[in-house]
């Protein structure tokens, strides 16, 4: 069953001197529910664009963005911003944690626009990813594969159907890479959730049944290079 | 929604804890400064405007109605001059005043004792004048002094400045203030009782016969050239004799009004201040000018407040923009971040309002010090003045306006763009 569906949809930029740079165009991309798909591609091919366009981040300037029913080009700011909350998790390559906020706070804020604050499932999913003991520390009190963890347990935090992840391994080495994408993994698995994850690095991909090369499906990365 | 919001910007002001307090503490000393200007402003007004009960007028030297009545109701300033006994006893037995007057008490001021002022009078002060409607001056012991005697009664003021109480004994200083090349008065007065506190300025007053000073030696009497010495044991004959006013309770308003305009017409030499409510109201209405002034001041303080609150929070604004990137990717609405960021300052306002009360109390007690120690009038720190719970919500409002710029900030973040910083 389709939880995600793009068809001919372009996002362009003006760059400084008022030019138009399409960094998307992208005839097809479709993806089920539960499903679990690695797109690989190479930095500034305009990846981090496609999954800010699916994450309804940014509106597509041309075609459909179908997720679960719904084109998020037609919806308003606030009503991406509504998907967005209460069916998807964001998982970025620089965590993107809150420093003011302790990691159970940060994982109560990924629940808190959509589904409503539920603490207890907070603690429950830093336990789970082994950070029990860790609820009230803040990011900056924390190792990076501690940091990396506390950012999976956000993105699952609202129950997602659809987690999406930026080179969510990019700063972690090779064992902290493993184990932090081996519990995203696991984790989406278990809530139901799909997953799409970019990356560069092939190690990360070649775990996936299904991997796409981005450079292959976005036109415009293919004639210039595109934008990240 | 509501309850994330809070949470958000209890972190926030966690966060940035130095930047917040300073704030707080602007916006406290402003509401506070500007609390204790409206209600100080109200409470003078009202106090030296003159309440229920009390003298009606005062006949004294001509010059000031305003001096005349600080000098004998606020024992301020000096005397206009002194006016015959005789206009006294005219006004007591006098054909045409008389019926006019229920009740005339003379005052003669001239002498002081450490700073505070003696007045000469008579014991109708203490047995029938109400200072306030149906109240006298009440005094302990229960014993005004002998009109002969060299017997005084001391304000409650001044007992407890002083330190003095009954069967302490003392020697009258020439002059209304105090002063090392003043002359001492060789004659002994001795504490018979003292007076109630009555929260007027007659609490700082020391009161002794008024015989007492026709018979001070180094006081002389007398106009027109001719003069005559007073002296332990030496009676001034009346027609040499002068106090400085006479207090008046006229029989109804018409009679003041009467009693005023005889006086001011047909007495040279002499002037009845009528009413003495009006003449302090016409000083402060005068005076109004100073506190507009005042007042300015204290609504320019409340807008510098506005000011540093919407400077902190907007140096603040580049530095969150990531966080507020990462809470819309977390599907926080543009109106959400907009809403946090008004949140935000107006909590940092509540705070400084809440502060402000205990600013406001400490500036009143300074002030209610002051004023009392000088004019003997008592501000009351527990008065709830308007000005009380309209600054705290002006402040909010305040708070609330200065968050609007740095929250369309917030608002208008690039949000894909900081993600990546």
């Amino acid at each position: 069953m389709g939880l995600l569906e793009l068809r001919n949809v372009k996002k362009i930029y003006r760059t400084p001197e008022g030019e138009l740079q399409t960094v998307l165009d992208l005839e097809s991309f479709h993806l089920d529910a539960g499903e679990q798909v690695g797109l690989a591609g190479t930095s500034g091919s305009g990846k981090t664009t496609f999954l800010n366009v699916v994450a309804g981040i940014l509106r597509a300037d041309e075609g459909e963005v179908i997720f679960d029913g719904e084109d998020l080009a037609l919806m308003s700011e606030g009503g991406r911003d509504l998907v967005r909350a209460q069916s998807m998790g964001y998982v970025f390559q620089t965590f993107n944690l809150l420093d003011g906020y302790s990691a159970l706070e940060n994982v109560i804020l990924g629940m808190v626009f959509g589904p409503g604050a539920d603490r207890e499932y907070a603690q429950t999913l830093l336990e789970e990813l082994g950070l029990g003991h860790r609820l009230h520390h803040r990011p900056s009190q924390m190792s990076i594969g501690q940091q990396q963890r506390v950012a999976v347990a956000r993105a699952l935090a609202n129950r997602p159907k659809l987690v999406l992840a930026d080179e969510p391994t990019g700063n972690l080495d090779p064992t902290h890479a493993a184990e932090a994408l081996a519990l995203l993994r696991d984790g989406c698995r278990k809530q139901g959730a799909a997953l799409l994850l970019v990356s560069h690095d092939q190690d990360v991909l070649s775990g996936f049944e299904r991997v796409e090369s981005f450079t292959e499906i976005n036109r415009a990365g293919r004639a210039a290079g595109g934008a990240s | 929604m509501i309850s994330s919001i809070l949470m958000i910007v209890r972190r926030s002001l966690r966060l940035h804890r130095l930047s917040s307090t300073i704030t707080v503490i602007s916006i406290a000393l402003s509401a506070g400064l500007a609390m204790a200007v409206f209600s100080i402003s109200a409470q003078s007004s009202r106090a030296f405007g003159g309440g229920k009960g009390g003298w009606d007028a005062v006949m004294g030297a001509p010059g000031s109605d305003t001096q005349l009545v600080l000098n004998t109701i606020y024992h301020l300033q000096t005397s206009p001059g002194n006016i015959p006994w005789s206009m006294y006893q005219e006004l007591l037995h006098g054909e045409e005043l008389s019926k006019f007057v229920k009740l005339a008490v003379p005052y003669a001021v001239g002498d002081n004792h450490k700073g505070y002022r003696i007045v000469g009078t008579t014991p109708e002060l203490f047995t029938e004048f109400e200072y306030t409607t149906g109240k006298k001056y009440e005094l302990v012991p229960n014993q005004v002094f002998d009109p002969l005697k060299g017997e005084a009664i001391i304000g409650a003021t001044v007992a407890r400045e002083l330190g003095m109480q009954r069967g302490d004994k003392f020697k009258p200083m020439h002059g209304v203030i105090e002063s090392s090349a003043a002359e001492i008065h060789d004659i002994l007065y001795v504490v018979i009782s003292v007076m109630k506190p009555t929260n007027t300025p007659a609490d700082k007053v020391i009161w002794i016969p008024i015989e007492g000073i026709f018979r001070m030696p180094g006081h002389e009497f007398g106009a027109k050239g001719a003069k005559k010495e007073a002296g332990l044991g030496v009676e001034v004959p009346d027609e040499f004799k002068e106090v400085s006013a006479v207090m008046i309770k006229t029989t109804s308003p018409f009679a003041g009004f009467g009693l005023q305009s005889l006086v001011n017409r047909e007495y040279p030499g002499v002037k009845v201040a009528w009413p003495v409510a009006s003449t302090m109201a016409k000083l402060i209405k005068d005076l109004g000018w100073v506190n507009k002034v005042l007042e300015a001041v204290a609504y320019m303080v409340v807008v510098v407040a506005g000011c540093s609150l919407l400077a902190s929070l907007y140096n603040t604004m580049n530095e969150r923009r990531r966080e507020f990137a990462i809470l819309r990717a977390l599907g926080a609405r543009k109106q959400t971040v907009f809403a946090v960021i008004v949140a935000e300052a107006t909590t940092i306002a509540f705070l400084g309002a809440l502060l402000g009360f205990g600013v406001y109390f400490g500036i009143l007690a300074i002030a209610a010090e002051a004023v009392q120690s000088m004019t003997g009038v008592v501000l009351d720190l527990w008065l709830v003045h308007p000005s009380l719970y309209w600054t705290p919500l002006g402040m909010l409002v305040v708070g609330a306006l200065a968050g609007l710029l740095p929250a369309f900030k917030a608002y208008s973040t690039d949000v894909a763009g900081n993600l990546t910083r």
